[in-house]
């Protein structure tokens, strides 16, 4: 089989999810050629051809014109699959891609199974085992499911792509996070709050958890959309990324956007109500009760000590 | 202006999924069911827009059996004028080419300005509908926005990346646009706009009549992860669990040293 990986570059940076679309094609056993919409003055680490568009000429957001340039490509090369990452480049283009070719689209796949695609469903508790009908198919993969051992190594043959202007949408640049508040990532003890905790006023049991402890609190996205917490305390891929020596989430059922932050904990305890909840994969103990009952009793428990 | 909004019902994700007989999908008895988190940021955004521009017909869509009709009366509480029902006891088994296909055979001639989806469902999460929806229509598409405005005809935007990072993006209409997580704050809706929204139209049309397309992907297995984190799993009386997780701190990490 030959594939073409869509890389990604921001800010005039090469993005790390790079690596995983070759190592998926490794994986694969497959032929691969590479696209990206980049510079030539930083190439990834690939052995192989590399079609390469300027990003000054091209815009590095340009959807419909990336589109474009990716199906002359496939034009050429031919390729059974078409590669991008699970990311806000790739969901946004790969359908785009998918239609004008009338190819199936696979999303957020997190594993290959004889010779098949997994991706979840219902927030990771199924996983579905699915096959395009079409002799081309576009495949998104989850961040972090095909992360390598190793940083690939090589240099591409580069093939310069000319890119013509003209976009129906215009792009206004970037605008950085927001500077301020608690800087997470150096925290050792984070107590983090989730949906679970039900209304603002309970944010207060995980703060005297957090305390008691000696650590700082964090929370999930829906806390911090909901504003009970300042945005700099949300972990997860469009938040912090935290690497405490504990981290106890309470009342997050572990969507793969916030484990994407949490993971590599070095010991996660989770409080849920529900035993199958996500977090549970990646918690070395989960304690299965309401967060309003065991939460208070362990932080009286603590200060007592 | 004329406005939609694509909604789908799904069910609430803290339920106990069990894979249904067929094995291609889960079992759809004893699950409560909601409107997608992504898509009540649609309609609230839809409606708000609708109260700016004040000319504005808003219609809220939803591909799916008889019951999905209760979640699209929320959408019709919340502020949608009236409701397109494309009837389809098979639509859990569609792929996503297959719905948005049965979306623009319902839209195509209907002249919308600005459509309005979720960036992606809670069950299926595959993010594709919305932009496979515009690219048919052939209409600009932007994607995961976190703030949105519209003046002029012009829609200026912010789309969220990664690491807390948005781009600002902009196109003019018609258009449509899929809305992330926190984009504004969904409205509940009161009891008189609930009671409204039971006068409102609520038209069912069979799937059967629009035409549908056959879906380009094909499920092979439905099935939980396999549990690989064997992490300990306590469960019993408050007072306990703390004992035994202060024990286990103890021993296990260096948090109360
Ligand atoms: C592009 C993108 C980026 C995202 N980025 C992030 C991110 O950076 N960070 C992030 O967190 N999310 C992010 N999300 C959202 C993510 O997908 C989830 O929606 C979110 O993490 C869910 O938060 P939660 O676990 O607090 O809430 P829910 O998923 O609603 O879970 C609540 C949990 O609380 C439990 N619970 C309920 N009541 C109690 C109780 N009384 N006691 C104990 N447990 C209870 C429930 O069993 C459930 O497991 C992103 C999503 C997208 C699409
Ligand atoms: N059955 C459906 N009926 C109406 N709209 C839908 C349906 N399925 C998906 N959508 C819309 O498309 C978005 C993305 O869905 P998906 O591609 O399944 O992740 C959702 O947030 C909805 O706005």
């Amino acid at each position: 089989m030959k594939i073409l990986l869509v890389a990604e570059y921001r800010d005039g940076k090469l993005l790390g999810t790079n690596s995983e679309l070759i190592n998926f094609a490794t994986q694969l056993g497959s032929e691969s050629s590479m696209f990206l919409v980049g510079s030539d003055g930083s190439l990834p680490n690939y052995a192989g051809n590399l079609y390469l568009a300027d990003a000054g000429q091209a815009g590095e957001f340009n959807p419909s014109l990336h589109k474009q340039l990716i199906l002359d490509v496939i034009e050429k090369e031919q390729p059974q699959m078409v590669v991008l990452a699970h990311s806000s480049y790739g969901w946004d283009l790969a359908p785009r891609i998918a239609l004008a070719l009338k190819a199936a689209q696979i999303s957020e796949v997190v594993e290959i199974k004889d010779g098949n695609l997994v991706v979840p469903s219902c927030n990771a508790k199924l996983r579905r085992e699915v096959k395009a009908t079409t002799a081309l198919s576009v495949v998104t993969l989850q961040g972090g499911a095909f992360t390598p051992a190793e940083d690939p190594s090589g240099t591409p043959e580069v093939i310069k792509l000319e890119a013509a202007a003209g976009s129906d949408i215009q792009f206004g640049g970037y605008e950085e996070a927001e500077a301020g508040g608690v800087d997470l990532s150096k925290a050792e003890i984070i107590v983090s709050a989730g949906r679970g905790i039900g209304k603002p006023e309970n944010l207060e049991i995980i703060e005297n958890l957090a305390k008691a402890l000696k650590g700082e609190y964090g929370a999930s996205r829906p806390v911090v959309d909901a504003e009970w917490a300042d945005q700099s305390r949300q972990v997860g891929t469009t938040g912090q990324t935290v690497t405490p020596k504990l981290y106890v989430a309470c009342g997050i059922s572990g969507a793969i956007q916030h484990l994407a932050g949490m993971k590599k904990s070095e010991f996660v305890l989770a409080i849920n109500t529900d035993k199958d909840a996500p977090i549970g994969e990646v918690a070395d103990v989960l304690a299965v009760a309401d967060l309003k009952q065991l939460v208070p009793v362990l932080t009286e428990k603590l200060n007592a000590l | 202006m004329k406005i939609l909004v694509c909604i789908k019902q799904v069910p609430d994700m803290e339920s106990k999924f069990k894979v249904n007989a067929a094995g291609n999908w889960y079992e759809e008895t004893d699950l409560a069911w909601r409107m997608n988190e992504y898509d009540e940021y649609a309609v609230e955004q839809a409606v708000q827009l609708k109260q700016q521009v004040g000319d504005a017909d808003l219609t809220v869509l939803c591909v799916g059996s008889d019951r999905v009709k209760e979640t699209m009366k929320k959408a019709l509480a919340m502020g949608c004028d009236r409701g397109a029902h494309i009837a389809d006891d098979e639509s859990h088994l569609k792929d996503p080419y297959a719905i948005a296909s049965l979306i623009v055979s319902y839209a195509k001639d209907k002249g919308f300005d600005l459509i309005f989806t979720g960036m992606q469902s809670q069950d299926r999460g595959s993010g594709q509908v919305g932009v496979l929806v515009a690219e048919m229509l052939g209409i600009p598409s932007l994607t995961t926005l976190v703030e949105f405005s519209f003046a002029d005809g012009t829609i200026n935007a912010k789309r969220e990346l990664e690491g807390g990072i948005k781009a600002k993006v902009s196109c003019a209409t018609p258009a449509l646009v899929t809305c992330q997580l926190g984009l504004n704050t969904p409205r509940y809706p009161t009891l008189p706009n609930i009671m409204k929204a039971k006068k409102k139209e609520l038209i069912s049309t069979p799937a059967a009549e629009l035409n549908p397309e056959a879906s380009l992907l094909q499920v092979l297995q439905v099935a939980p992860p396999e549990k690989k984190g064997g992490g300990l799993v306590l469960e019993g009386d408050p007072a306990d669990l703390a004992d035994q997780l202060i024990q286990i701190l103890k021993e296990k990490t260096t948090a109360l040293a």
